[in-house]
């Protein structure tokens, strides 16, 4: 259920800037539908997305209800030396789902 | 209408009441809690999401902002804000210099045709603004369950 795609480059050169997308399976319920018995389908969403590389956070986003299901999320880091890139999100319901890909700096 | 009609109307006239939604003026106070007294530029900031889109359940949208991301020179942050999905707010994002390109990509969800707002916060203090808008033809948040 808590599945996560991570794409991203394998290997980089020093100063190279690679591309991160990542694809979480969330239902991104917005909590303002009404379920088929009239009453409100709760909220259930992903609240935050943080990577952190190296061991330091290197970007982070606040969701919303406003974005989609199975949210994609695609952003850009300078590749500095070889390590770990974790990737986490946490959510409502205490989603929470922790993914980690290792870039080798040449 | 009498007594006893008002009265048995009223709560349906509850239920058809719309949902309360996001207006232009949640979107710009939403805006003025990011931005403070600071006045937004356009500029140097392109926000790409499709000018027309047929299911507003998931609307690719990116925002790119043109900045060398140095130490001295870069983005803090991106924040992107619509008019009319039932809260203002579609994303706040931080990075830094260690991003090395200011650009991030997601797919949002659309009420209505409406506009939507990118700010970026440079690292000197000012913004930059990008706004586009969208016509959906198939709304988010509303459609019929199965």
């Amino acid at each position: 259920m808590a599945n996560v795609l991570v794409s991203a480059p394998k290997q980089a050169r020093a100063g190279e800037i690679v591309e991160i997308r990542t694809l979480a399976s969330h239902p991104m319920e917005t909590g303002f539908r009404a379920g088929t018995n009239g009453t409100l389908i709760p909220r259930d969403i992903v609240r935050e997305f943080s990577c952190s590389y190296g061991g330091v956070t290197v970007f982070r986003m606040e969701l919303s209800p406003a974005i989609a299901a199975n949210p994609y999320i695609a952003f850009h880091l300078r590749a500095r030396e070889t390590g770990p890139i974790v990737l986490r999100w946490t959510g409502d319901n205490g989603f929470s789902v922790e993914e980690t890909v290792t870039l080798q700096v040449a | 209408m009498s007594y006893r009609r008002a009265i048995l109307a009223a709560p349906l006239a509850l239920l058809l009441a719309p949902p309360a939604r996001a207006t232009p003026e949640a979107m710009r106070e939403a805006m003025r809690a990011v931005l403070g007294t600071a006045a937004p530029r356009p500029g140097g900031i392109a926000l790409d999401v499709p000018p027309l889109v047929d299911n507003g359940n998931a609307v690719p949208l990116e925002v790119i902002v043109d900045s060398p991301m140095t130490d001295a020179a870069h983005v803090r942050a991106i924040h992107v804000f619509n008019e009319k999905n039932p809260q203002p707010l579609v994303f706040h994002a931080w990075l830094g210099p260690a991003s090395g390109r200011a650009r991030v990509a997601t797919r949002i969800k659309l009420g209505d045709s409406q506009r939507v707002a990118a700010i970026a916060a440079m690292s000197d203090g000012t913004f930059r603004i990008a706004e586009a808008d969208v016509i959906v033809t198939l709304a988010a948040c509303f459609e019929e369950l199965t």
